[in-house]
């Protein structure tokens, strides 16, 4: 072998090399470039949350720093945005049609929806289990607005025919509306709740000769109480944030459905939740509005005071998400 | 000693009261009405705990199924009343003499145009965020902010990403209200459904698979791109296709953001919109000529609320079949 073709493999190799490390640190570029795309993907959720926050906020500022009135915005009845001569901004109303809405709507979920529960975890065959949890899914997947739609037209006619009433949009219809929308999110972290019960605990209640029912009631329930209360706690929140069904079905009027004749709580009055009042009158309220003097364009305090409703119903939302979490982490705790 | 055989007359005794006890049992079982004598056979409790036992089966049972029957009722309901309007032309004619005849052109249009911008942008966003999660993240307090935050974004009511919209897109970017503005809240609205589901197709994938890849020298990143997103990638579509679901039904989020009442389209137009427009949207065109146009005949409404149901119902099957495909072929 000649020196020179000595020279030109080690030339060859020299150069593979160098190919191979500038190969290897764009792969370790890339490598980085995409693994800090993915984090900042990751955190990504926890802008959003707090860009949520921020920006509802920045809007909402100007009328929680100019003579905010805590008492007179909480709990005072009148709203009157639109008023020529006095404009007030009481949200009282909203909040007794929103609780009212939530109160219904659980008292029809609750019961069906731990039911069902129990039933698709505990009782039912795997096929049974296989269609019921496709048609929850089903439940789930209907939009608000088609519900709003159905309580529009279909239980509107149907509850003033039966009960008698002169308006079928009221607490019972959005109620019932409401209630189905939250059927699926409370059955699905139910199930979960329960087939999360250690097997161990269930093997014991077994072998002691317990029938299944006696095993529910006994062992199951009781281990997964807490499971199930998140469960109902993200239901409230769901019901409590649903605008399109509420904003079709409760009738939108000012109203607070108690007084002190019996029966006390008027189910068949209509109301209006908080996020349809935001949905409602969101269109029609300016950012900007004409000054005292008429000259220069001042912000609009009813625009403003939507978005201090949006506050208030982010803080709702997030209290009942954080609780329900960790409850649910708790659990995951203990085992 | 003396402890001894005083413990063993003990149990020998203990043995013949329990005896006595079961004959004594036995008996007034055969008393009350069962004539066998064998041990095993029912008693009286036993029987009453099953009878119990089918009751509460029974009840629970029926819980479920009077959920249930909304769901068939309602959809038959909606069917059977829009079935004079539900034609092709409907679906594909615009809207004639002020929203009461003609059909749903340009809202099925819009619908499909907020959907798609709104896929283009979370998918990638919502897939990388999955993978973070499940890939990344370490069990830790900042792990669990994330998580708080998918939870919160999922839960926050869809009115307030409205007013986040409104405030951040439309104002604060300058987009005003068009498409570009109302796609981009109904991403982030959607993006904890993709984000979740990614975490679990991800999670499914088995640790054995990774330690492989590893022991090969490839990198973290090389391994998740070769092995674990293609053994996962039917459980991510899944999560997709139940983004378009929500995504087209939403309606709140889209109101204030980019949705308008009417917007003049040639008849099957399929690129009537510029990104920079508002649009038309099937939910919002259901709420307003439901709510806000009087005289639209009713068989119209219900054909809109149907062409939309419809919709978001296929998209929900597909999921469903395909989530069963994968389960049934899954190799592991």
């Amino acid at each position: 072998m000649s020196r020179s073709n000595q020279r030109s493999e080690d030339d060859k190799r020299r150069a593979r090399s160098l190919s191979t490390r500038v190969r290897s640190m764009l792969h370790l570029l890339s490598e980085r470039t995409i693994v800090s795309l993915i984090f900042i993907c990751g955190v990504s959720a926890v802008i959003f949350v707090f860009g949520i926050f921020f920006f509802v906020f920045r809007e909402g500022a100007p009328f929680l720093r100019h003579g905010f009135d805590a008492g007179g915005f909480f709990l005072s009845a009148d709203w009157f945005p639109t008023s020529v001569i006095n404009k007030r901004y009481g949200i009282l109303a909203q909040l007794a049609g929103t609780g009212t809405v939530t109160l219904v709507a659980m008292l029809v979920a609750v019961p069906f929806s731990l039911g069902t529960a129990v039933f698709i975890a505990e009782f039912c065959g795997r096929k049974t289990k296989e269609v019921l949890k496709i048609l929850v899914e089903f439940l789930a997947a209907i939009p608000s607005v088609v519900w709003g739609f159905i309580g529009l037209m279909v239980m509107n006619p149907l509850i003033v025919k039966l009960t008698g009433a002169p308006v079928g949009l009221n607490v019972l219809n959005a109620g019932i509306i409401v209630g189905l929308m939250s059927v699926p999110i409370i059955v699905t972290i139910a199930e979960d709740a329960i087939r999360a019960v250690p097997d161990a605990y269930i093997e014991a209640a077994e072998a002691l000769g317990a029938t299944r029912w006696q095993l529910v009631r006994k062992v199951v329930l009781p281990a997964a109480k807490s499971g199930l209360l998140a469960a109902v706690l993200l239901g409230v929140g769901r019901a409590v944030g649903e605008t399109m069904a509420v904003l079709m079905c409760t009738g939108h009027s000012i109203n607070i459905p108690f007084d002190g004749t019996p029966p006390y709580f008027h189910v068949l009055d209509s109301v209006r939740t908080l996020t349809a009042t935001i949905a409602a009158e969101m269109g029609e309220a300016p950012r900007l509005e004409a000054g005292p003097d008429g000259a220069y364009p001042v912000e609009a305090k009813h625009y403003q005071a939507l978005f201090v409703i949006g506050i208030v119903l982010f803080v709702i939302t997030f209290t009942i998400n954080v609780t329900a979490d960790l409850i649910v982490k708790g659990i995951r705790k203990g085992k | 000693m003396e402890a001894g055989r005083n413990s063993e007359s003990l149990f020998a005794e203990a043995v013949l009261v329990d005896r006595k006890a079961r004959v004594l049992a036995r008996e007034e079982t055969a008393k009350a009405g069962a004539i066998s004598t064998n041990l095993f056979a029912a008693t009286k409790f036993t029987n009453r705990k099953l009878k119990t036992q089918t009751i509460v089966k029974w009840a629970f049972g029926s819980m479920s199924v009077i959920i249930l029957i909304p769901l068939v009722v309602l959809t038959t309901v909606l069917v059977v009343r829009a079935w004079p309007s539900l034609t092709w032309d409907f679906l594909t004619d615009v809207p004639k003499q002020g929203m009461r005849a003609g059909g749903i052109w340009p809202a099925l249009v819009g619908t499909l145009y907020t959907v798609t911008f709104s896929l283009l942008i979370a998918v990638p966003v919502g897939v990388m965020a999955g993978i973070y999660l499940n890939e990344y993240a370490r069990d830790n307090w900042f792990t669990w902010i994330v998580h708080l935050a998918v939870v919160n974004l999922a839960g926050v009511p869809s009115i307030v990403h409205a007013l986040f919209g409104l405030g951040a897109f439309v104002i604060f970017a300058g987009m005003g209200k068009s498409i570009l503005s109302a796609s981009l809240t109904l991403a982030i609205m959607t993006l904890p459904v993709i984000i979740v589901s990614t975490k679990e197709a991800l999670l499914a994938v088995p640790m054995t698979f990774r330690m492989a890849c590893w022991n090969l020298g490839a990198s973290r990143w090389q391994t998740i791109r070769s092995i674990v997103l293609p053994n996962s990638i039917g459980g991510i579509l899944t999560g997709i296709i139940l983004q378009v679901c929500r995504a087209a039904g939403e309606t709140a989020p889209i109101m204030f953001t980019g949705a308008v009442f009417f917007k003049s389209v040639q008849r099957g137009d399929l690129f009537p919109y510029k990104p920079t427009e508002q649009c038309m949207a099937l939910s919002y065109h259901l709420h307003t000529i439901s709510t806000q146009v009087p005289g639209v005949p009713d068989s119209m409404l219900y054909a809109t609320a149907v062409v939309l149901l419809g919709f978001v119902l296929v998209f929900n099957t597909m999921a469903i079949v395909l989530r069963t495909r994968i389960r049934n072929r899954k190799k592991w």
